[in-house]
């Protein structure tokens, strides 16, 4: 029997992982693929909880987070196009704009 | 067995986030993600939750990284891979990630310590979670569709217009 401790481990690696490519990579594509990554890490935290305390709740959580993810992705990558049309980059480092 | 499951899913779902991060390719990050999200549904089966899984695949491997695939198309970014980046932001984002980690393990070190164990109660039973969708969360399911329309018509509003108007 596999300890619940293992999957919160394991889902906080990848919420760092998810970070960490948020901030390394440099086009708007990847970093919202990174903010999957760390969705997808509370979505294994929330299950190993529900397994953890033998209750349902935390799978309907799960079903509303990655309905919410799904529209999120939806409107951002809508925006992403958006910014594509405008300025023909998508790369973080060509917009900067708003820096003084 | 269930722990050979557990260590071959867990280092193919953060091998493929580590590869994801390490590729300069876009397309070969989204499909990166793919593995990593199709292995992750491994894991939610393994964690007695057969619903979330398969809606895991679906959604999530299949619906929400197709939607990244097409998106990615629609750029043919091809060619202009972006430079490396820099030495002080690396070392500050990998700080950053040690802290993180560290903050998170501390934090939750009373559930990853005091849960030797899980508890024996199978948690998945998909009748189960029905029957809290459409009693105790009726309310957040009915907004969800609210939502799922604003997003819809969001999307229209905002990447539907011709390139001229």
């Amino acid at each position: 029997m596999i300890p619940s401790s293992a999957f919160f481990v394991l889902a906080a690696v990848l919420f760092v992982l998810g970070v960490v490519a948020f901030f390394v990579k440099k086009d708007l594509l990847t970093q919202f693929m990174a903010v999957e990554v760390m969705l997808n890490a509370g979505n294994l935290a929330f299950l190993a909880l529900a397994k953890a305390l033998g209750k349902a709740d935390g799978q309907a959580i799960v079903l509303f987070v990655i309905t919410v993810a799904a529209a999120e992705a939806v409107i951002g990558l809508a925006i992403i196009v958006l910014v594509f049309r405008q300025r023909k980059t998508i790369q973080t480092d060509d917009l900067k704009d708003l820096k003084g | 067995m269930a722990w050979a499951v557990f260590l071959i899913l867990s280092f193919l779902c953060i091998g493929s986030v580590v590869a994801m991060i390490l590729s300069r390719n876009q397309a070969h990050s989204a499909l990166f993600l793919v593995l990593s999200f199709s292995s992750l549904g491994g894991l939610f089966g393994l964690l007695d939750a057969p619903f979330a899984a398969a809606v895991q695949v679906l959604v999530y491997a299949g619906a929400i990284m197709v939607l990244f695939l097409f998106a990615i198309m629609m750029f043919n970014l091809r060619g202009e891979l972006p430079a490396r980046a820099k030495k002080l932001r690396l070392a500050l984002t990998a700080g950053l990630g040690i802290v993180l980690l560290a903050e998170l393990l501390l934090a939750g070190r009373k559930l990853v310590l005091g849960n030797p164990g899980a508890a024996q109660t199978a948690g998945g039973d998909t009748a189960r979670l029905g029957h809290l969708l459409f009693s105790d969360y009726i309310y957040a399911f009915e907004i969800t569709s609210l939502l799922i329309l604003a997003a819809l018509v969001g999307a229209l509003a905002l990447a539907g217009k011709k390139e001229g108007a």
